[in-house]
């Protein structure tokens, strides 16, 4: 909410400077977003009046003015096209700065003096732009400082208003706020109760009570709209971001923003029979103040006439009943609507208006009477006319209710965490208007009209710790029982993991949950991915079922600004749509492609392949100390390459998918060089086993390494597995030590190398033992693989 | 809440998502927020805790100011402001002049939310805060465009 400064020091002006009261309210939680000076800095100007305007002799768009500055006549030569006798504007004289650093001085122009610019208000800083001179009103007194006589030395304060607080959606409810935390009284202005001068009344019907516990309406007969508002009122309503329309509006603004209470006037010949208080019916429809016509749903408060709808209560009047340039009487409405039947109400229509943002969050419920003096007392004075009585309908079984609060000083300690000193305590809730009896243990408080915010202890409790000062209160260390949690040695975390692949050259990535469907569907073509109902862009529109897609972005992302190596992994949530309910599965993905090391003189430059990332995979599974846990079954993948596709299993369960992206696909994405990916349910990496001890043997290894030559088709993991089942218990390891096919080979073959290490832990083994076993291997692999020994 | 009895002391980061994206608003960024529940745990334990993880995260000393606000969990509840990281608070661009930048949002937990937990309000107290990391990334190192957090360029990447 955009406040005049100048306007709240009307009511409570603590000697404080605008920053230190910023500062201040901030800390009680009105936070202030800005403060904008009402004009820049100039000095110099004066209210002048224009006494002569004469041709200039040389020049047919300039004028020679006499004007008045209140102690001397002076000449002016002026080119503004609204320049005439009689005339109030302002005139900088000879010596006035300027924005814009410019200074005044004694000029000619195309001969004639000038001694001093009559502005416009553009020259002032007060508008971006003007079409001529600033015309000030008639009764302007001549020679005063503008800047006194505008009241320009004020600033806008804008205060963004928490949602609790609708008590200070008006200026009465800050300067409440400010009187408290500088221990001064608060000034609201004098208005006297209006007297009535016509007995003029019109009928009001509530039959919506609980939406509309009190309507107060008063008819006010004979006024001449074609009055403005007096221009400190325009001043006040521009400087709090309100626009001037005529002075009724200006008026039940002008309430609104002083007292917080949205008022809304009608024109009293457009009316008929008497006012209604109704819920919509169904089919209804009226055309708003802004031009649209809605049609109302039935759960929506109206204020009718006897013909139809006249206003969506709170939120919006209606065009044809409004105030125009031709209304002579009034029907002024001041009412009390239930917040919360009206909350959500204008935001469901797509509106949002000054009076339904107060309605919803909550109007104080006794203040409806007070705004309909003041108004009226305003609008006699500006426009003149007759008021009626002031009429009144009012539901009190329907009005808010606002049980005492009580309040334990013992509670002040417990969570504000220090004991506030009985009198302080008082003097807060005092100063918030709230009644406050002393009890055994506390107090007991009756909560004002004004507060919708007050029901329980607690937030009495927030009250005193806001005005006491949250800075002010003290710091302490938690205290607490600790006792240790279990770290078990067999769940790996995932900051393990990222600082194996870390170590491994891979950076960590962060990538959208939600993708492009397009992506998403050709990684998944088999899903249906849940869709966001309001996605932001087209390319971020479904949840994905894998990180792939997410992370395949982010290497082009890379490869397109020409890194030539890109290694990513990420973790997270991969969301699956099931029968039952949306399953999220924690998994981890990893990517790479182009250079296998970084260029360097000792390595020669080659692409990575398959391997590389198959082996990174292999490292990370090497973390849960059984990686014979895991395995690598040939498979097929609609995104990936034929020939270069494995799922992972692990304990016979499929855990993840291993492969080099589709060609094709990598062809489509714009992805020259291969792209190896693989993604792992992250569960299945993070159980390791506890290690157990073995004793280390006393006695040599022996090592025996076998070449055999078996069809491309034979997998090396099948054919070790029935190799290590053969071997013996003396068999401590076994690795596959090359790959060998080309030259020398069956086209259809390849040459695998394995290196079988035998060791005994009692006793060195002896030849023929290590013999016999590699027997029962060679035996094993010529029977079951057709398997040819190489010499 | 509901299937632990107190004490309680949870920390818990993730993914949040919104429809917004700018300088300073991404469609998805990452929220850590902490719960401590137990028998003396009052505004001036919250006060303590909030000011020494900021001073260790940030590993200096900076001023740190709480501001009344609104949440509707917590009451009272407050934001967080700390002394710019980039001016030393005498007030720069980053911190719109003011000297001072909003970094979390915090306060004690509702009696509302111990009822619907089952938590005995006259027992026990607690509270909660809550921060986006990404933020506190920002200040901590500089980043002046969120949106690079999920760029995953390598050249930034690169620099952590
Ligand atoms: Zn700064």
């Amino acid at each position: 909410m955009k406040i005049s400064e100048q306007w709240l020091r009307e009511w409570v002006s603590p000697a404080l400077s605008t920053e230190e009261l910023a500062h201040q309210i901030t800390m009680a939680g009105l936070e202030v977003d800005a403060i904008d000076p009402v004009a820049p800095a100039f000095s110099g100007v004066v209210v002048a009046e224009i006494l002569s305007v004469e041709p200039h002799p040389d020049a047919d768009k300039l004028r020679v003015c006499a004007v008045s500055t209140g102690q001397e006549t002076v000449q002016i030569v002026c080119g503004a096209p609204n320049v005439r006798v009689g005339l109030k504007a302002p005139l900088a004289r000879v010596g006035a700065e300027l924005p814009g650093d410019f200074t005044i001085k004694p000029a000619r122009l195309r001969g004639m003096e000038s001694m001093g610019m009559l502005c416009a208000e553009q020259e002032l800083g007060l508008s971006a732009a003007s079409a001529g001179l600033m015309e000030l009103s008639a009764d302007a007194p001549v020679g005063t400082d503008l800047r006194k006589y505008l009241c320009l030395d004020d600033n806008v304060i804008d205060i963004s208003i928490t949602p609790n607080r609708a008590d200070c959606l008006g200026i009465s409810g800050i300067a409440r706020e400010v009187g408290l935390l500088n221990n001064l009284p608060v000034k609201a202005p004098d208005f006297p109760r209006i007297v009535e001068s016509t007995a003029q009344a019109f009928a009001i019907d509530v039959n919506a009570s609980e939406a509309c516990p009190r309507y107060v309406g008063r008819i006010i007969k004979g006024i001449d709209i074609s009055r403005p508002s007096p221009l400190w009122l325009q001043e006040k309503l521009r400087r709090c971001g309100i626009r001037t329309i005529d002075a009724v509006v200006d008026v039940t603004n002008y309430v609104l923003l002083e007292l917080g209470q949205p008022m809304h006037a009608f024109d009293l010949d457009k009316l008929q029979g008497g006012i209604v208080v109704r819920m919509a019916e169904q089919g209804e429809s009226m055309e708003l103040l802004d031009g649209q016509t809605q049609a109302l749903r039935s759960d929506t408060l109206l204020i009718a006439d006897h013909k139809g709808p006249l206003a969506m209560a709170g939120i919006m009047g209606g065009r044809q009943s409004a105030v125009s340039a031709q209304t002579v009487d009034l029907f002024l409405e001041s009412a009390f609507f239930a917040p919360h039947l009206l909350a959500g109400k204008a935001r469901s229509y797509g509106l949002h208006t000054e009076s339904s943002h107060r309605f919803e969050r909550g109007v104080d419920f006794q203040l409806q009477i007070a705004a309909m003096e003041r108004a009226t007392q305003l609008l006699l004075e500006i426009v003149g006319g007759a008021a009626g009585p002031l009429q009144e309908v009012v539901s009190q079984a329907d009005l808010p209710v606002r049980p005492d609060v009580m309040l334990r000083a013992a509670r002040i300690e417990k969570v504000l965490g220090f004991d506030l000193p009985a009198g302080s305590v008082e003097r807060i809730l005092r100063g918030l208007g709230l009644g406050v009896t002393a009890t055994a243990d506390g107090w007991q408080c009756a909560v004002p009209s004004w507060r919708f915010d007050i029901s329980i202890e607690v937030d009495l409790l927030e009250e005193l710790a806001r005005v006491y000062g949250y800075n002010n209160l003290p710091v302490k260390q938690i205290r607490a029982d600790l006792q240790m949690r279990p770290q078990p040695e067999t769940a790996l975390s995932i900051r393990h993991l990222r600082r194996h692949l870390g170590a491994r050259g891979y950076r960590e990535a962060i990538t959208y949950s939600f993708v492009d469907p397009e992506l998403q569907q050709l990684f998944d073509p088999e899903l249906a991915p849940v869709a966001l109902k309001n996605p932001i862009s087209a390319e971020m529109a479904v949840m994905r079922t894998s990180l792939l897609p997410g992370l395949v972005s982010a290497v082009l992302h890379n490869v397109n600004r020409q890194q030539p190596r890109v290694r990513l992994f990420e973790s997270g949530l991969r969301f699956i749509p099931g029968d039952a309910a949306l399953r999220q599965v924690p998994t981890l993905a990893m990517v790479c492609t182009g250079q296998r090391f970084s260029e360097s003189w000792s390595t020669p430059a080659a692409q990575l392949d398959y391997f590389d990332l198959k082996g990174d995979l292999e490292s990370l599974l090497a973390l849960t100390r059984v990686p014979a846990a895991y395995g690598f079954e040939a498979a097929s993948h609609p995104a990936l390459h034929p020939g270069q596709t494995a799922r992972i299993t692990r304990k016979g369960q499929d855990v993840g998918l291993l492969g080099a992206l589709h060609p094709s696909v990598g062809a489509r994405l714009g992805l020259s060089a291969p792209l190896f990916v693989c993604e792992i349910d992250l569960d299945a990496v993070l159980e390791a086993a506890q290690t157990k001890f073995s004793e280390l043997s006393k006695f040599p290894e022996i090592r025996r390494d076998l070449a055999v030559v078996v069809d491309k088709s034979v997998t090396a993991r099948h054919l070790m597995e029935q190799v290590r089942s053969v071997a013996g218990t003396y068999l401590t390891d076994l690795t596959l030590f090359d790959v060998y096919t080309g030259k020398g080979i069956d086209p259809k073959r390849k040459s695998l190398a394995l290196g079988l290490t035998f060791r005994d832990q009692s006793r060195t083994l002896a030849d023929e033992v290590v013999n016999l076993a590699m027997g029962q291997v060679i035996d094993l692999l010529e029977k079951n693989y057709n398997a040819e020994l190489r010499s | 809440m509901e299937s632990q009895a107190p004490p309680l002391r949870v920390i818990c980061p993730g993914r949040v998502y919104r429809c917004d994206s700018d300088l300073t608003h991404s469609p998805m960024f990452h929220q850590v927020e902490g719960l401590l529940i137990d028998e003396h745990s009052s505004f001036a334990d919250l006060k303590g805790l909030i000011e020494d993880f900021l001073r260790v995260f940030f590993e200096r000393e900076l001023a740190v100011r709480f501001r009344p606000s609104y949440f509707p969990f917590t009451e009272p509840s407050a934001e967080v402001d700390i002394q710019c990281v980039n001016c030393g608070g005498s007030g720069c661009r980053v911190c719109s002049q003011t000297g001072w930048i909003e970094v979390m949002g915090c306060g004690m937990v509702h009696p509302r939310v111990f009822e619907f937990s089952g938590i005995d309000t006259e027992k026990y107290s607690g509270f909660a805060f809550g921060m986006g990391v990404e933020r506190l990334a920002m200040l901590r190192y500089g980043v002046n465009d969120l949106r690079l957090f999920f760029d995953n360029d390598l050249r930034f990447l690169e620099q952590f």
